[in-house]
């Protein structure tokens, strides 16, 4: 507790970093997870498949996966970044599938019965009904993306993990405690954060 | 008699279009057997038109084509005379109405933007949306100012099916398409959402295409029964003629037509009272009440009654008369 207070400048400098890792991630792994969750909903026989890899991909170890990409991507932000996104990728489509495939069938036929087009169908109808679902799986993909950008400083990524190895490395307890606390803080919030957002559109 | 007269009644606020089938083919996909199988039919503009048959016989799919919620293989729909297949299909279905068992009212929407949905489509004027919300609530006996900001969830499943019939109505349609529309309420609420459909429909002269399996439901609301059985329609008659002289014997069974007791239900006293006279009278029964009623009365330990139309005395009616009735209409 004492480090976070003596160094404000570099906590919040690694802080920063750490914030950068886990919102680009997640912004990539929104891009491609919301079409292909609406894709995967529309062919089941694609979904099961879509599946079937990223459920593959998510159970590589994500130090394995970091490890795995360097060899490509070398060092850095850039394969950090690529490593959580597709971590990422498993919770957000299988949210989606399930949020889209929770919508009523006689909701979906009313829609359609009364006139409304497939895109309207799925703005007006479909989306608000599964959107509590699916922001469920951004929370969980948040959370685990704060949790795993820690390990990103192992690849010279920064992040509140760099206190976290250094702190193993030069044998500091403080640094560790310091870098458990902030990264364990960061994800206490934005639980607390999202979950108040779910509620709101449960509404 | 029939209802279709109120057609021409002023306070009517649409016209109802009617349907022609002829030839209509529907098989869906991995089915060795057609779901509907050659049907050819005329719904009149203004009937309440029921189509009536066991689950499976192909009467919702034939009732999904009007609306093109299932495309036939082959044959054609018109509507008014125009081919459904020349209308955009989006655009058909905002012309018309469509109410579904399941009522399939949009939770995360209130009572009066679910009842909104196809004047929002059609870009009505707020103003004009919000009139139309309060009058089509009041239609179906819910309060406007009671229900009008509720979620759909904080409904009973009739009051539920209520807003299900008025969000149909919304954009005036000249059809109204329900399809097992009271089949999840209880009983007593069932036979109130019956009255008040049949109520609608004399007040608005809107075409309704009924679909049910129920045959008590068929001879309270129907006009016309549109019996099918395996994809064809059967039989396609008045209800009482349906039971007078059923076509097949899986019409009569289905309608268990030999039941005097129902088909007294269809025959009204007016028709089968004799013109007044000065002999004194029994207890007094409106002339528009069912010979049922007439004859529960009389099992009373009456001989006869006095008919009453509008309160005045216009004749009496006698047991003989009701069996008469009976074997006439027969």
């Amino acid at each position: 507790m004492k480090y976070l207070l003596e160094h404000p400048a570099l906590v919040g400098t690694l802080l920063l970093q750490h914030l950068s890792l886990t919102f680009v991630s997640l912004g990539i792994a929104l891009a491609i997870a919301i079409p292909l969750g609406i894709f995967a909903t529309r062919k089941e026989r694609a979904g099961t498949a879509i599946l079937g890899v990223l459920g593959a991909i998510y159970t590589v170890p994500s130090l394995a996966l970091l490890a795995l990409l360097v060899p490509f991507l070398g060092l850095g932000y850039p394969t950090a970044v690529t490593a959580l996104a597709a971590y990422a990728q498993m919770i957000l489509v299988r949210n989606i599938v399930a949020g889209l495939r929770s919508v009523d069938p006689a909701q979906r036929d009313a829609a359609r019965g009364l006139g409304m087009t497939a895109t309207q169908t799925f703005f007006h109808v479909e989306l608000p009904l599964a959107l509590p679902v699916m922001l469920g799986g951004v929370r969980l993909a948040l959370v685990s993306l704060i949790a795993i950008a820690s390990i990103a400083a192992w690849i010279n990524a920064g992040g509140l993990g760099t206190l976290l190895f250094a702190g193993i490395q030069q044998d500091n307890s403080e640094k560790i405690i310091a870098g458990s606390i902030a990264a364990g803080g960061l994800a206490i919030c934005a639980d607390v954060v999202l979950r108040a957002i779910e509620r709101a559109s449960r509404r | 008699m029939s209802r279709t007269s109120s057609s021409s009644n002023i306070n009517l606020a649409e016209t109802g279009a009617s349907i022609q089938a002829r030839g209509v083919h529907v098989r869906y996909e991995g089915q060795s057997r057609d779901a509907v199988a050659g049907v050819d039919l005329t719904i009149e503009g203004g009937r309440f038109v029921v189509l009536l048959g066991p689950s499976g016989c192909g009467k919702s799919t034939l009732l999904r084509t009007f609306n093109r919620l299932v495309e036939p293989q082959s044959g054609t729909i018109s509507v008014d005379g125009v081919n459904v297949r020349d209308v955009d299909p989006v655009e058909l279905r905002r012309s018309i109405g469509y109410v579904i068992q399941a009522v399939g009212l949009f939770p995360h929407m209130t009572i009066a933007q679910n009842i909104a949905v196809v004047p929002e489509l059609l870009r009505w004027e707020r103003e004009r949306i919000a009139q139309r919300v309060d009058e089509l609530l009041r239609l179906v006996r819910l309060d406007p100012e009671r229900y009008r900001a509720r979620r759909p969830r904080e409904l009973s499943g009739g009051e539920q099916q209520r807003v299900g019939v008025a969000r149909a109505l919304a954009a005036h349609p000249a059809i109204l398409l329900m399809d097992e529309p009271f089949g999840a309420v209880d009983a007593i609420v069932r036979l109130a959402l019956q009255d008040e459909t049949v109520a609608i429909h004399r007040a608005l002269g809107t075409t309704i295409v009924f679909v049910t399996h129920d045959v008590d439901e068929a001879l309270r609301v129907a006009d016309h029964i549109v019996v099918m059985n395996e994809g064809r329609v059967v039989q396609d008659d008045t209800p009482l003629r349906m039971l007078t002289h059923p076509a097949t014997p899986f019409v009569a069974e289905l309608l268990d037509a030999r039941d005097v007791v129902r088909r007294l239900g269809l025959l009204r006293v007016r028709d089968a009272m004799r013109p007044a006279r000065a002999d004194p009278a029994g207890p007094p029964i409106d002339a528009n009440a069912s010979l049922r009623e007439a004859l529960n009365m009389m099992l009373e330990d009456v001989d006869r009654l006095e008919v009453l139309d509008g309160g005045v005395s216009v004749g009496t009616i006698a047991f003989d008369d009701v069996r008469r009735a009976l074997a006439s209409a027969g």
